[in-house]
């Protein structure tokens, strides 16, 4: 789905309201151009809901953005998701958070054993798995 | 134009837990055996966690519910009446693609409920008739785990479990303060080289299936040995119903090809394998004037006695980070209040499910959904207070048949080929949800042990993971069960049904464990009684 120019300037707006700049964290805004670009390719699936949203808040004010998201509704849940799908895969953002930019595959990570001696008490518990007969 | 193929000694619908597990232990039988699977061999590097856009794909080609994942080979699903939603893959290995490798048993009590607890049935077989099957099922699937839990019976899980980490020491901590059972979770997730497979490097994605192949799933367990032994796969063929001739028997199958062409694959024994929803869909598709009401259904009860497993989660935050999405989701299990308990006001129990985190994007996600994360000025501050400080158990609620909880057909509703769609009507019984809140409290408290805040749980999401049970159920009565003691119909004396509907009861587990060791074992039944099989 490629939206309109019109669609294209509210989603920036909305986007940019919903996760605002923050230059002493190091975090882009959602409504910086590569992550509109990259939530624009990820519509897919969520084109109903992202023309739902767009439709009701072209021009709208901040509050009247931040309203509309907190409805419990599936379009404000879909259209949130795909804007934190596609923030939060961006490589800045990931940096900026200490995540490595990068698909787990096929460098995977390391997983601490953890304190296995917290096993020690429930080893000493009798049976209690009731008997079927 | 319908195209003729060679008759089959036996042809198996459905490629996934239940199907293949059948087809590789009847292929010693060098009977000459077929398996239909409407889906295609997946391969891993089209698994998401080979790519950047790993969390989004969960919610798009890789989502557990078809309606929303609609790829080629999913069919529609009409579950507007149901507060729980159909969860399922279709591809060879099925539900094993896309499931969380989480792999406890049933307990023997679950076999008894009517004996033990005066509600539902008892099931026709016990725990310990499954119990070689089980064992055999964990050697094949290659189990990690860790014996001697004193909250389940005895089981030898071949590889060690996977690691506690930071999250599970937690969850331990609070238990022992709590002075609650726990134990890290038997899962399918190889932890050493296991028969082939590599073990598991943590890429923290197990459900939408697995880019190393540690995680089990039965296209590279069950499937690589059945056809080395002379099995016959045949991906992308979408049964529309079975055929049966004048004298009541199963003739075969009429499917579509991926081209939408029309084929008949005749058989002398049809074994159904396509889960709670495909398998009653299949039948009630298979109307003759002999079978008015669809096929095995004299009983009335195909399609009834849907059982999905209502699995609230509990999620807070603790100060402390965790392991975030690095590791398997699967953590560790508790059995406290798996059994029943006269002084609680339901019967029957639940087994706690504890999580490990997930990636940055979904942590947002579920952090938004939960209300813990706002939009707006303060969204940096909170998100880094919560990322990878998230905890999350789940509470898998033992779920009694009702009748009303069923798939019918949708009248309207049908899939690429024509087939008409199932159609869900499910509620959840009074039982359950005092259940339900019983858990949610259990697991508040065990939240708080572990210093988490911002406690948070959904009544109206449950759909964690809608598993598919009881709709053909086993029983040795035909006016009260679909197929016998050993899976065979009661009235199409060909025709079997190996997966998750024979369930009687559905535990408080995920079943896929208990589904494979069933087909196993009525597998072994037909091998036994081949000489008389149709007796």
């Amino acid at each position: 789905m490629s939206l309109s120019e019109t669609d294209r300037r509210t989603l920036a707006a909305v986007a940019a309201i919903l996760i605002p700049a923050d230059s002493a964290l190091g975090m882009p805004s959602a409504g910086d151009p590569a992550i509109l670009a990259d939530i624009e390719r990820s519509i897919g699936r969520d084109g109903a809901a992202v023309a739902e949203i767009l439709t009701g808040l072209g021009g709208a004010n901040e509050a009247t953005i931040l309203d509309r998201m907190a409805e419990p509704d599936t379009a404000a849940r879909l259209f949130g998701r795909l804007v934190l799908g596609a923030y939060y895969r961006d490589d800045r953002v990931l940096a900026a958070l200490g995540h490595e930019a990068r698909a787990p595959f096929p460098k995977g990570y390391v997983l601490d054993q953890g304190d296995w001696s917290l096993l020690d008490p429930v080893k000493q518990r009798p049976i209690f798995w009731r008997k079927d007969a | 134009m319908t195209t003729q193929h060679d008759k089959v000694d036996v042809l198996i619908v459905g490629s996934g837990a239940s199907g293949a597990a059948a087809a590789w232990s009847l292929a010693e039988t060098r009977m000459r055996i077929l398996c239909l699977e409407q889906g295609d061999w997946m391969k891993s590097d089209q698994f998401p966690s080979n790519g950047r856009d790993w969390e989004a794909r969960r919610h798009g080609d890789f989502d557990i519910l078809p309606n929303r994942r609609a790829r080629a080979a999913d069919y529609p699903v009409n579950d507007d009446n149901s507060l729980m939603k159909v969860a399922n893959f279709n591809a060879v290995g099925g539900g094993t693609v896309m499931y969380t490798a989480h792999w406890p048993r049933l307990h023997p009590s679950d076999f008894k409920v009517k004996s033990l607890d005066n509600v539902a049935d008892d099931w026709p077989i016990d725990y310990w008739t499954l119990e070689k099957f089980y064992e055999e099922n964990d050697r094949m699937m290659g189990v990690s785990g860790l014996a001697g839990d004193p909250g389940v019976p005895p089981r030898h899980p071949p590889m060690p479990p996977i690691p506690l980490g930071k999250t599970g020491s937690l969850y331990g901590r609070a238990m022992n303060d709590l002075g609650w059972h726990w134990w890290p979770s038997d899962t399918t997730v190889a932890t050493t080289e296991y028969e082939g497979r590599a073990a598991c490097i943590n890429l923290g994605h197990c459900t939408p299936g697995c880019a190393q192949g540690a995680k089990a799933s039965t296209d590279i367990t069950y499937w690589p040995l059945a056809i080395r032994a002379g099995v016959e796969l045949r991906p992308n063929s979408r049964v529309r119903e079975i055929a049966t001739g004048p004298d009541g028997m199963a003739t075969g199958a009429i499917y579509y090809d991926a081209d939408g062409r029309e084929h008949f694959q005749p058989a002398e024994v049809v074994i159904l394998a396509c889960n709670g929803v495909g398998t009653p869909r299949l039948l009630l598709n298979s109307v003759s004037d002999k079978f008015p009401n669809g096929l095995a259904n004299s009983s009335g009860l195909v399609g009834k006695n849907l059982m999905m497993h209502p699995w609230p989660v509990i999620s807070g935050y603790v100060q402390q980070p965790l392991d975030g999405g690095r590791g398997p989701i699967t953590s560790i299990w508790s059995k406290q209040f798996y059994e029943t308990d006269p002084a609680r006001d339901f019967v029957r129990g639940y087994m706690l499910q504890f999580n490990r985190g997930t990636g940055p994007a979904s942590q947002a996600i579920l952090s938004v959904g939960a209300g813990q994360l706002p939009w707006g000025r303060d969204h940096h501050k909170t998100y880094r207070e919560l990322l990878d400080h998230r905890v999350a158990i789940g509470v898998a609620c033992d779920d009694l048949p009702e009748e009303h909880n069923q798939v019918t057909l949708d009248p309207v509703l049908k899939d690429s080929n024509g087939i008409p769609a199932p159609k869900i009507d499910y509620t959840i019984s009074e039982n359950t949800r005092r259940m339900m809140e019983h858990g949610i409290a259990r697991a508040e408290e065990i939240l708080n042990a572990a210093g988490a805040t911002r406690i948070h749980c959904s009544r109206t999401v449950l759909n964690y993971p809608g598993h598919l049970l009881g709709t053909a159920r086993m029983g040795t009565d035909p006016a009260r069960s679909v197929v016998n003691e050993w899976g065979r119909s009661h009235d199409v004396k060909n025709l079997f049904i190996v997966d998750g509907s024979v369930f009687v009861t559905g535990g408080g587990v995920n079943p896929t464990s208990t589904i494979q060791a069933t087909a196993l074992y009525i597998a072994d039944q037909m091998k036994q009684r081949l000489a008389n099989l149709f007796d």
